[in-house]
């Protein structure tokens, strides 16, 4: 029997229930007009239930009937997801569209996987042959990648093969195997399966630790603040400082096979702006389109609240599902401070105990769980397959003391802290090189990485001291420290993204310009006054960013780095000459 | 079929609570005291207890009195006699013409498919030099306006409603003077675009329910035009009063307030109606600009804050002009190649050297003494605040551009200003360039 609604507030209705429910299951509140309105149970009380509502709940009405299921919120997996624009629920958008027209009507939902593309499908495995859980039992190619089908997560027992398709082409939904668990149960499998969104989907012999770096081609990121595949980092910053564009420059350039990008409560312009980009990206690595490695997950802010909460997940799992084929997957949630002010909002309905800043006492644990299901793992076979999780925090009044950047802070691998100081200054992108940390071991050796840490730190040192003695007052050792981290500043930590070339820096071409800027730093130019010492650094400084300009190996590049060299080895001697003249 | 119910059980703020049996969530009713009949919209339902937010507050209603509800949502009519009407926060007319009830439409319509929204692309031409150089408004762009209460906003508002180009006006006033409205009414008529502008005007002595309804009014029916192919101009001031009134039924509804007194879901209200600005695939668009006063000049306050995020860019007004450092337009990138050649390169280096002038200007009120260097950007700075920077100054975009050339002309050499060498070779005014190679002292009348 179903229930029958009780209260309805916000997104948030109540239920009679006249039957057992399932805490985190899957109920569908029956309006009048007929649409049936997705929502999940989110608490249960004596005989009533709570549910938050994936729909505006506008028209409902006390006494309407609400269905329950006895699945959780789940997201289908299988191939066909790579390439599409879903909302937080998994509706594909663009069939959504051919379908509804301009509107996100409520209560449509579409089959996330297209039901009419015939797959390729080569069988791996032999009847008779003994499988569990996650095993391939054959493959069928999904554009760039090699797309797995593997025995149904949820089996956990042994089966048996009793029946595999021969090669051919099959829909999703057509059976391609039959296997047979130990009490005899016959089990139909098709190339689809369903997985629920909260619970991770981690099925391999063991996790690793996180070492192999992840290549960014953002000259910050790489070689100061580095990220690794399977690890985690947050960008946390105000409003205006770059936080998206530093997201979509990462889902274009990142040295992985699968980006996924969750557009959670932020504005939908960024979503069209990726999904009409991409298709017209190539990606260098493998000469398809961007759009052929990234899914994009949206629940722009217009969209309905509770949704975002589950979009986020909803990423999670596609990214998990795709670990489990051996691949390197990237998570860009843009932004967790919207999926957390969704779980606020609901927590205040429940009229649960505010904690800080009225968000839930759970935030912590959420945020946690959340950013815990990334990781690299060793797969039954051998393989290894990684989820990497970045995510952007909004702060409040661009704050890091609030809530979310703490929470998050706490659970992360490195911190990416966007300054405005530095956006003003046209700074791009705008990390702040002071602040920032990561706990993981980049393409560049410690050591090195330190000691231009240690320089930018005392530049900063000297320019305050400046601005309090004036330029007279400070001697002129402190100011070439000063210059140096500036120049350090301006030729490596800032990037021209609008520029083909500055704008991505393979990790080879990293190495190479970190050691000569390295050897200008620790260079003693004997410089005689500060006039010459800022005009011989505003030089090299000038040289420096040409180069950046010159495509690796191109004429143009060995010529400039013949003078740099050459500035090297007499310290600077033919620039002060030049400059006398 | 109508209904009505007269148990009232509750009354507190602007909320009355009522026993009803069969209430929809969102729906709209109305409550009839002896004095007048208001409408109401239904905000909470528990049993047969239903919460309303009454529009004209509650002052005089009685325990006894009748609520009847309507068994739908807000509506708003939706037709070409729309144009050139006033209305009030509840959709009543107050230019004393009839009332309209032509096919009505709720407010408050769906998200749009982010698959059938367009890159934005076409640049909105308004006149301002600091918006259309250095800001360019973008056909789609939902902005703000920044300003500390005191500052000429509205006037600007008014100016651009007048001067962009645009098929359909719809201006929202939130918590408006009565004097602002009569100013907007007069300048849109003077200037001729009475005829397609459509008001929504809540004024400030008016119930603060009726400010919720002005957005959701103004976008419902701009959104409407925009499916049709219009290009719409929405206009919105205060959208501070809005919060406000945001942030007084979730107090009365006993809301856990978040951060100084607003509702947790402030993001999300303000989003809602801001996402509406679209440029649709096959259709029309929907441009937004709204007015947030800053209470205390606070950036971080929540309400400009939560916009900040929500909005792309922002401009700030400050000391009676916009501000050329805070103010941003994120999607100018998506025009300002399209427009002229040096206009980029006008726009990075007029704003550097401003920079620069102000800081010269810092040095010589901290009493150092002025460099030749110093001295140039002094004058510099000074005319560029005259003769770009000055509200006042209304010249089109190319004219504009002539204008910055003939500043830099004026005050520096041609390699001083960072602007690419191929630029400067076929930008930089000629004769100027004569003279001042002739003298040292440049006249600062160069027109004759």
């Amino acid at each position: 029997m179903p229930g029958k609604i009780a209260a309805v507030f916000g997104n948030m209705v109540t239920v009679e229930l006249e039957q057992e429910v399932t805490q985190n299951s899957v109920a569908y509140c029956c309006r009048a007009d007929g649409r049936r309105l997705i929502s999940e149970v989110i608490r249960v009380r004596g005989s009533q239930a709570d549910l938050q509502v994936f729909e505006e709940t506008r028209g409902l009405r006390i006494g309407d009937r609400v269905e329950f299921t006895d699945e959780m919120l789940s997201v289908v997996l299988g191939p066909g997801l790579l390439g599409q624009v879903y909302d937080g629920l998994q509706n594909p958008l663009s069939k959504v569209a051919l379908q509804e027209g301009y509107f996100l009507t409520e209560g449509v939902y579409v089959h996330a996987l297209p039901t009419d593309i015939e797959w390729d499908f080569t069988p791996a495995v032999e009847v008779g042959q003994e499988v569990t859980a996650g095993d391939t039992l054959g493959t069928v190619p999904e554009g760039i990648i090699t797309h797995q089908i593997m025995v149904p997560f949820h089996l956990r027992k042994k089966l048996t093969v009793e029946k595999i398709a021969p090669a051919g082409k099959y829909t999703v939904e057509k059976e391609i195997a039959v296997l047979k668990d130990e009490s005899g149960q016959e089990i139909s499998v098709t190339m689809e399966q369903r997985w629920p969104v909260k619970v991770p989907l981690n099925i391999s012999e063991e996790r690793l630790l996180p070492t192999e770096p992840l290549v960014t081609k953002i000259r910050i990121i790489d070689t100061m603040f580095p990220i690794v595949k399977g690890g985690t980092y947050c960008i946390p910053g105000p409003f205006g400082a770059g936080k998206t564009v530093l997201q979509q420059l990462t889902s274009r350039h990142a040295d992985v096979d699968i980006v996924i990008v969750a557009a959670c409560g932020e504005r939908a312009g960024e979503v069209v702006e990726t999904l009409r980009r991409f298709p017209e990206l190539i990606d260098p690595r493998t000469g398809k389109t961007l759009m052929d490695r990234t899914i994009i997950v949206c629940n722009t802010s217009a969209m309905p609240v509770a949704a975002r909460e589950a979009s986020v997940y909803t990423a999670v799992t596609l990214a998990e599902y795709y670990r489990q084929m051996a691949l390197d997957v990237l998570l860009l949630a843009d932004s967790t401070s919207r999926w957390a002010q969704a779980m606020r909002e609901v927590s205040g309905r429940l009229e649960e105990i505010p904690g800080e800043e009225a968000f839930p006492a759970y935030l912590e644990s959420r945020i946690a769980g959340f950013y815990e299901r990334a990781g690299v793992v060793r797969l039954k076979d051998g393989r290894i397959g990684s989820v990497t999780i970045g995510g952007t925090v909004s702060p409040a009044g661009g704050n890091f003391e609030e809530p979310v950047t703490q929470g998050t802070l706490k659970v992360v691998g490195a911190f990416h802290g966007l300054s405005r100081e530095r956006s003003n200054a046209r700074r791009y992108p705008s990390i702040d090189p002071l602040d920032s940390w990561s706990k993981y071991t980049g393409i560049i050796e410690p050591k090195k990485v330190a000691e231009v840490h240690n320089i930018l730190r005392r530049g900063n040192d000297v320019k305050q001291m400046m601005t309090v003695v004036g330029e007279e007052g400070t001697p002129i050792e402190d100011f070439t420290i000063y210059l140096k981290s500036e120049f350090f500043d301006n030729v490596y930590l800032q990037q021209n993204a609008f520029d083909e070339v500055d704008g991505a820096t393979e990790a080879d071409r990293q190495r190479f310009v970190f050691d000569k800027c390295l050897e200008i730093i620790r260079l003693d130019f004997e410089f005689e006054s500060k006039d010459q010492a800022r005009q011989v650094m505003f030089y090299i400084t000038d040289l420096f960013r040409n180069w950046n300009y010159a495509p690796m190996d191109s004429d143009e590049f060995k010529k400039i780095l013949a003078e740099i060299d050459e500035i090297i080895a007499t310290k600077g001697k033919l620039v002060k000459e030049a400059l006398v003249k | 079929m109508r209904k009505f119910f007269d148990d009232i059980t509750a009354i507190t703020g602007n909320v009355v609570k009522v026993r009803a049996t069969g209430v929809a969530y969102d729906e709209l009713a109305a409550i009839t005291t002896n004095r007048q009949t208001s409408l109401a919209q239904v905000i909470r339902l528990e049993g047969d207890e239903v919460s309303l937010q009454v529009f004209a507050g509650t002052q005089g209603v009685s325990t006894g009195d009748k609520v009847r509800f309507f068994g739908k949502p807000m509506q708003v009519p939706f037709t070409e006699n729309l144009m050139g009407r006033i209305f009030d926060g509840a959709g009543r007319p107050r230019d004393g013409k009839p009332e309209i009830t032509d096919d009505p439409i709720p407010i408050g319509t769906p998200p749009i498919n982010p698959t059938r929204r367009l890159l934005p692309s076409k640049m909105v031409r308004t006149g301002i030099p600091m918006i259309d150089v250095f800001n360019s408004l973008v056909e789609s762009q939902k902005l703000p306006i920044f300003s500390v209460p005191g500052e000429p906003y509205n006037e600007l508002l008014a100016r651009i409603g007048l001067q962009a180009e645009s098929d359909v006006i719809i201006l929202g006033g939130m918590g408006m003077r009565h004097d602002d409205y009569l100013t907007f009414r007069n300048a849109f008529e003077a200037g001729g675009v009475l005829g397609r502008t459509i008001m929504f005007i809540h004024t400030a002595s008016e119930p603060v329910v009726e400010c919720l309804m002005v957005p959701d009014l103004c976008t419902t029916v701009g959104e409407s035009f925009a499916l049709q192919g219009k290009r719409v101009l929405v206009l919105l001031t205060d959208m501070t009063a809005f919060a406000d009134a945001l942030k007084e039924i979730a107090i009365i509804m006993e809301q856990i307030p978040s951060n100084r007194g607003y509702p947790g879901d402030l993001y999300t209200q303000l989003a809602r109606r801001y996402e509406k600005a679209v440029d649709l695939d096959g259709a029309g668009s929907m441009t937004i600009l709204a007015v947030t006063t800053m209470p205390g000049d606070d950036v971080t306050h929540p309400v400009p804050d939560n916009t900040g995020y929500i909005t792309e860019g922002q401009f700030y007004l400050r000391g009676g002009w916009i501000e050329p450092f805070g103010s941003l337009s994120r999607l100018k990138q998506q025009v300002n190649d399209k427009t002229r050649d040096d206009h980029r390169a006008i726009m990075d280096a007029c704003i550097q050297l401003y920079a620069g002038a102000r800081e010269s200007r810092e040095k010589k009120a901290m009493g150092f003494e002025p460099s030749q260097w110093d001295l140039k950007l002094l004058k510099y700075g000074e005319l560029f605040e005259k003769r770009i920077m000055d509200l006042a100054v209304n010249i089109p975009l190319e004219k504009a551009l002539d204008e910055c050339w003939e500043i830099l002309a004026e005050c520096f050499e041609p390699h001083e200003t960072g602007i690419r060498r191929a630029i400067i070779e076929k930008h930089w005014p000629k004769k100027l360039n004569d003279k001042s190679q002739q003298s040292q002292t440049v006249t600062t009348d160069a027109k004759d």
